[in-house]
């Protein structure tokens, strides 16, 4: 498919503060696009920018071949969904919806099949006449996006539009929106701060860390092949490692960390003897064993000793200590768990992993890594 | 409420007050009415009888127009004032915090110097031989002998300048309340700036609007002081009639009369709005929506 909103060379600063510096993203027709970082990161800014209400101060903004930059909000074919609704408290649900029909000026009969229309799309038909401070906060939730849909947008933006509904609410409108997405089949621009709204909504996500973007990628991109650690800690957990290249065998090579024997890692990048590289082993990679594991060469295992264990339900979290650092692991409960032998705090056990789980990152924050190497997450 | 108990403690809480409003404002009104309904004696007190005669009386045919200045006076210096506060009250509650505590400062500043000076001082302004007339003359916009004093306009102008701020401040307070995202949520929709403060910030407003026309309107139809300093004979209203019956005809059950006539003129339309209010909130509510 044609690339359908293209963000080119986006800067933008208030003040003395850069937000926004060199963003390039493409956004194809028809997939939900999630701009996804901490809070302050910029992305909020990016989604402004497309909405209208902020102009760059470099760069432009393409949708569906024509340059929109300087074009004011209310002549762009872009909607938005507000993070706090922002709908409008003196109307009723159907004259919220109702209004980008009304401001534009269309028949009384047609807009009344339109707007009832868009009522079923989220079963609020019962609720129409009741004004917006008389409704959940889901239920405000999808006014706001069937408002924001009925004037056919050509992209949908939605900031953080799940931030105010607690957690079981969350869980379902985020299969709403999807639903929606089938059902209209706009482009979604969707801004969150949650790893995990943009992992199960997204077909593409753009990780921004002060005001860059860090990496473009699908979910599963993302987050099994982090390019840097920041895109590798933001997404999940994980345990960075530092280490000397010893011996460059494709496409594996053997690193030297500290204090541990030698790590057996996938190259994924071209490596040379004597290069310090950084790499990322999420934490639900490793294999427990209290026994020591007869593994293939591949594979890569080493003793430490648990020094934490929390129950979460449906796995458990492990510290393990090697040497200096503390090894997040994670480990799911199955069936077999109640004939085995606990791990309990102060055991030795063997860690082992595949050498294709080390990932080595782009660039690296050291300062950082040190730190994690001690603190609990 | 699913107890009596706490609903008689409110109850009890509100008795100083409500007693207060009694006796200094509901009993002296009622008394006003009730002398409108006594013929005068020759001294200047209120007569022993009851007549509708006093009623009667303000069949006095100078009695329309003053009426009818009364109202023109207060409705237009309403409108001017609703009008030019809407968009400055829009304005500064936009501007940044420190700036809107100072113009709010500029605006209260004023009422520090007693109104009775303020309202002298605009007659000095606009005085045959004032600075602003002198001004005017040398442009050529007024001729020598064009009075600015002592006609209608001038109190309509002092009214709008004495009564700006009370329309100001609830309009402020109200703007700036308001969630200006929704302006943004306008314009995302499709709406240009006109239609977004059309359908969007005005209805945001509506209570400071309110609270304003009321605030400005009821004090602008009993003016009294304004009309009698830089209004002249020809621009009288009700509350020199008032006035004049009371301190120079000493003829207290007239001016009670027309004081009713004002507190009706007032009344009213409240109570009309509130009935409809009541009868409008009564059906929706009956048929469900």
């Amino acid at each position: 498919m044609d690339d359908f909103l293209i963000l080119d060379g986006i800067s933008k600063s208030f003040g003395k503060h850069k937000v926004l510096d060199n963003i390039s993203l493409t956004v194809k027709k028809g997939e939900i696009f999630s701009f996804l970082g901490p809070s302050g990161c910029g992305k909020t800014t990016l989604l402004r920018i497309c909405a209208g209400f902020e102009e760059p101060d470099s760069g432009r903004v393409i949708l569906n071949g024509v340059d929109i930059t300087k074009l004011s909000p209310n002549k762009r074919q872009v909607n938005t969904v507000f993070q706090n609704y922002a709908l409008f408290p003196n109307l009723s649900v159907f004259e919220n919806i109702a209004f980008g029909l009304r401001v534009s000026g269309i028949k009384e009969s047609q807009l009344n099949d339109e707007v009832g229309k868009f009522l079923e799309l989220i079963q609020l038909t019962s609720h129409a006449h009741k004004k917006p401070d008389k409704l959940s906060g889901g239920q405000k939730q999808r006014v706001a996006i069937a408002r924001a849909l009925i004037n056919k947008p050509n992209v949908l933006l939605l900031d953080e539009p799940l931030a105010a509904l607690d957690l079981k609410l969350r869980q379902r409108m985020l299969v709403d929106l999807d639903n929606i997405h089938d059902e209209v089949g706009i482009t979604f621009l969707y801004v969150t701060h949650d790893q995990s709204e943009a992992m199960s909504l997204s077909d593409n996500i753009a990780v921004i860390n002060e005001g860059k973007v860090e990496q473009v990628g699908t979910p599963a991109q993302i987050y099994e092949a982090p390019r840097t650690s920041f895109v590798a800690a933001f997404i999940g957990d994980t345990n960075f490692f530092e280490g000397d290249v010893i011996e460059v065998d494709e496409p594996y090579s053997k690193l030297r960390v500290d204090g541990f024997t030698e790590v057996l890692a996938y190259n994924d990048k071209k490596i040379k003897k004597g290069d310090k590289v950084h790499i990322s082993i999420r934490p639900e990679k490793f294999t427990l064993s209290i026994e020591k594991p007869d593994l293939s060469e591949k594979y890569n295992s080493i003793k430490g000793k648990v020094e934490e264990i929390i129950y979460l339900g449906y796995h458990t979290k492990y510290w393990v200590r090697v040497n200096e650092f503390l090894v997040e692991t994670k480990r799911l409960h199955d069936r077999y768990m109640l004939d085995e032998k606990m791990i309990t705090w102060g055991d030795e056990i063997w860690l082992s992993w595949h050498a294709d789980y080390c990932y080595r990152l782009w660039q690296s924050l050291k300062a950082k890594l040190k730190k994690r190497r001690t603190s609990y997450k | 409420m699913h107890n009596s108990k706490p609903r008689k403690n409110e109850f009890l809480l509100t008795l100083p007050s409500m007693g207060w409003l009694m006796i200094f404002f509901v009993i002296p009104t009622l008394l006003v009415i009730a002398m409108a309904f006594r013929n005068s004696d020759p001294y200047g007190g209120i007569g022993d009888q009851w007549t509708f005669n006093t009623i009667r009386d303000l069949r006095n045919p100078n009695y329309p127009s003053i009426i009818w200045r009364t109202l023109w006076l207060s409705v237009v210096s309403t409108i001017i004032c609703i009008v030019t506060a809407i968009p400055a009250s829009y304005f500064i509650s936009r501007i940044s915090k420190k700036f809107q505590d100072i113009i709010l400062l500029l605006i209260i500043v004023p009422f520090w110097i007693n109104f009775l000076i303020r309202i002298f001082a605009w007659k000095v302004f606009l005085h045959p031989e004032g600075l602003f007339k002198q001004i005017l003359v040398t442009l050529h916009i007024a001729g020598p002998d064009t009075l600015l004093l002592y006609r209608p306009e001038a109190v309509l102008v002092v009214i709008v300048y004495s009564y700006l701020p009370f329309a100001l401040l609830p309009i402020y307070a109200a703007a700036e309340k308001f969630d200006f995202h929704l302006m943004e949520a306008a314009y995302d929709l499709g709406a240009n700036r006109f239609q977004a403060f059309l359908r969007v910030y005005i209805p945001g407003i509506k209570m400071g609007l309110l609270t304003a026309i009321i605030v400005v309107f009821i004090p602008a139809l009993g003016s009294y002081v304004i009309p009698d300093i830089v209004g002249g004979p020809s621009s009288e209203m009700i509350g020199n009639k008032i006035a004049q019956r009371t301190f120079i005809d000493r003829n207290l059950p007239h001016a009670s009369a027309l004081s009713a006539l004002l507190t009706f003129a007032v009344i009213l339309p409240a109570a009309i709005a509130l009935t409809r209010k009541f009868f409008k909130e009564k059906n929706s509510r009956s048929i469900g929506i």
